[in-house]
């Protein structure tokens, strides 16, 4: 899960994280009271799950209560195109406003999850305002590494070999061995998966702050923080999306015009794959997972249907942990609830495939059976070609 | 021959009295593995269809000379289980547990270093000896005794691949599925490594996908120490950019861990690629009857 830099900046706030003072702004109104409470000059900020804003006008910099209603005017409600968003772009809904300050240096700060070292690592580097990809690509050696051992957390002399690393000047150390000292316990005690400041700013008076924050949450870990659940943006997400998210199933929507609905995520991506290559489009991927429930399934159903663009439904399923008897169970009490307007190809195997199958027999349903994965995909990308 | 588990497995069930540690510990003994105690706390000196149950796992090692466990614990409790086990000393223990928190995963990393358990999983389907020990979910029926490995990240694409090689007459020494978190127990690496030494597996199939680089890392290994053929496939070729696919670990982030540089990877070691996910049963029958290994 993301949230939006000002949720970001009040989470780091709650640990010590040294922040901007900054206020988040749904209308114009508030963002000019907020800015007059905050003194000239300040920033307004659009916010939006998606990097590259600043490159495409969406940070502004305000000296006046003309401007900053001028500025709030433009942003709420514009659709903003940033190298992050695709060319259909994301609105802008709300603001963060927030004090201006004077910038002697930019640096990069990131904590991520290491898969090799099965450890969380801290990342730092000079080249802030840069995406660390890139820095990675280029300058690699530019990259200042720490690995967090969890039975002891960031240790002193490693935030300081980072800090004096990234040439701070002695008086800044302190600060910068506090702030990533904070930082890394946000990290552990809210279950984080990536953090990363860029830029992490040196101020002329020798203050270390996060000038923004990118903040991504382990969904497995989410189950532990209520509070941290409930910043969960709807509106940033697709709403089929947040619909399958509810009921634990994983659903990407894609752009083609074959429903998928598959049982574990690697089955799921073979799926789309075949599909692809026997000529046809996956329009999504979804996963029902292992305990799905008959109504789970009926879910699944609901959300791919809901998908104005499905010609066609591909149920391919190896049962497992998910029985086959349940997932026609709540297959035929889905088709028949939903009034299937789509062919339906339905593949299945493994744990109790017999009496599933008789199910679907049973069901009076037009069912296409497929022997195959490939026999599937093959008689999916037929049935969506049908006029 | 067999790699990790065979007859003389003897298999401790942590969280037996759920619905799903209940399933599939009544499936796993009809396949014929022996299942030896249970594990819930509080329900210790009760029973589950004969299975002694334990408040702990050490009792429960003790007490029936377990010497593997399998984990059907809720994500909230599964690392601990993992720890639990560990510390009685178990030398094999299978997570099944699907949506464990990967700093959970990073805590029972570091409690296992030095110690001597080997972990498979977390979010896995398990592993299987056919014919002699299945410990986990996997369907027992489509697996036939034989000599190709399988290993995969995936847990319903691994019953595909088994499935086709039986419908095709071909048996399977061992099959492990490491799961897909970006933190597990047991890697490609590893299980490649095992397989190497397993006189009773000829081949192997490999099964990746998208997202980190475990895939390339087994690449490696295998160009520079497998003599046996290896299959491949690599899950997610259509999957988009930064989007999860399900498993916490499939993701392209930063344009890294893209299915194009694992299967590049892949061919560069000389691994044969399955043109497609339907045809890994197919591609390691030639594969076998180019080597002279199809009986």
């Amino acid at each position: 899960m993301n949230i939006h830099e000002h949720q970001g900046k009040e989470l780091l706030r709650r640990y010590g994280v040294a922040v901007p003072d900054g206020q988040a702004c749904f209308t114009v109104d508030e963002a000019v009271a907020a800015a007059s409470r905050l003194g000239f000059p300040c920033v307004v900020k659009a916010q939006i799950h998606a990097g590259g804003r600043g490159k495409a006008g969406g940070v502004k910099l305000v000296r006046s209560v003309a401007e900053v209603r001028a500025a709030a005017e433009a942003l709420l409600g514009k659709t903003l195109v940033t190298v992050q968003t695709g060319p259909e772009g994301r609105v802008v809904r709300r603001l963060l406003v927030e004090q201006g300050c004077a910038i002697a240096r930019e640096l990069y700060l990131g904590m991520v999850v290491d898969r090799a070292s099965g450890r969380v690592t801290v990342m730092a580097s000079t080249e802030g305002g840069v995406e660390i990809e890139e820095v990675a690509a280029h300058a690699p050696e530019k990259i200042l590494r720490e690995t967090i051992d969890p039975a002891i957390g960031l240790a002193p002399y490693q935030a300081r070999r980072l800090a004096f690393g990234l040439g701070l000047a002695k008086e800044q150390v302190g600060k910068a061995v506090g702030f990533m000292a904070a930082l890394a316990r946000c990290f552990v005690e809210a279950d984080c998966s990536l953090v990363e400041i860029n830029p992490l700013v040196v101020l002329a008076s020798g203050d270390v702050l996060a000038l923004d924050a990118k903040i991504g949450f382990d969904d497995n870990g989410l189950f532990r923080h209520p509070d941290l659940r409930e910043l969960r943006d709807a509106t940033e997400e697709d709403p089929r999306e947040t619909e399958a998210a509810k009921h634990d199933l994983s659903y990407i929507a894609l752009d083609g015009n074959i429903g998928c609905m598959v049982n574990g995520a690697g089955l799921a991506m073979a799926t789309m794959d075949i599909v692809k290559g026997a000529g046809g489009l996956p329009a999504n991927f979804l996963d029902v997972g292992g305990g799905a429930s008959t109504e789970r399934v009926r879910a699944a159903f609901r959300i791919l249907l809901s998908d104005a663009n499905v010609r066609a439904i591909f149920i391919n399923i190896f049962g497992g942990i998910l029985r086959c008897d349940v997932l026609a169970e709540g297959v035929v009490q889905a088709a028949r609830d939903e009034a299937l307007r789509v062919p339906l190809v339905v593949r299945m195997e493994g744990t109790n495939v017999d009496p599933g199958k008789k199910i679907l027999a049973d069901s009076g349903l037009d069912i296409i059976t497929a022997s195959d994965m490939l026999d599937g995909a093959r008689k999916a990308v037929a049935a969506a070609r049908r006029p | 021959m067999s790699v990790l588990v065979d007859r003389s497995t003897r298999v401790v069930t942590q969280g037996i009295t759920g619905a799903t540690g209940q399933l599939h510990t009544r499936l796993c003994r009809e396949y014929g593995t022996q299942m030896v105690a249970g594990v819930t706390p509080g329900r210790g000196g009760t029973a589950f269809e004969g299975i002694p149950i334990f408040d702990t796992v050490d009792q429960a090692v003790r007490a029936t000379g377990a010497t593997a466990s399998v984990i059907y614990v809720p994500p909230a409790g599964a690392a601990d289980a993992i720890m639990e086990a560990a510390d009685a000393g178990l030398p094999l223990v299978v997570c099944i547990t699907e949506g464990v928190p990967v700093l959970d995963m990073v805590r029972v990393k570091r409690f296992l270093d030095g110690r001597r358990t080997r972990l498979i999983g977390p979010n896995c389907p398990g592993i299987i000896t056919p014919g002699e020990c299945k410990i986990g979910i996997m369907p027992g029926y489509i697996h036939k005794p034989g000599r190709v490995g399988v290993v995969s990240r995936s847990g319903t694409l691994t019953y595909e691949a088994v499935h086709q090689l039986t419908l095709l007459g071909i048996g399977q020494s061992t099959c492990i599925g490491i799961g897909g978190d970006p933190i597990i127990g047991t890697g490609f690496v590893d299980v490649l490594r095992l397989f190497r030494d397993d006189p009773g597996t000829a081949a192997v199939i490999m099964i990746g996908e998208i997202g980190g680089s475990a895939e390339e890392e087994a690449a490696a290994f295998i160009q520079a120490e497998m003599k046996k053929p290896v299959v491949g496939l690599i899950a997610g070729q259509t999957a988009p950019k930064g989007k999860r696919m399900g498993h916490a670990g499939a993701i392209i982030a930063g344009g890294k861990g893209t299915a194009a540089e694992k299967m590049a990877a892949f061919r560069q070691a000389g691994v044969t690629l399955a043109p497609s996910p339907a045809e890994l049963g197919a591609t390691m029958q030639a594969v076998l009857r180019k080597g002279g290994l199809l009986q």
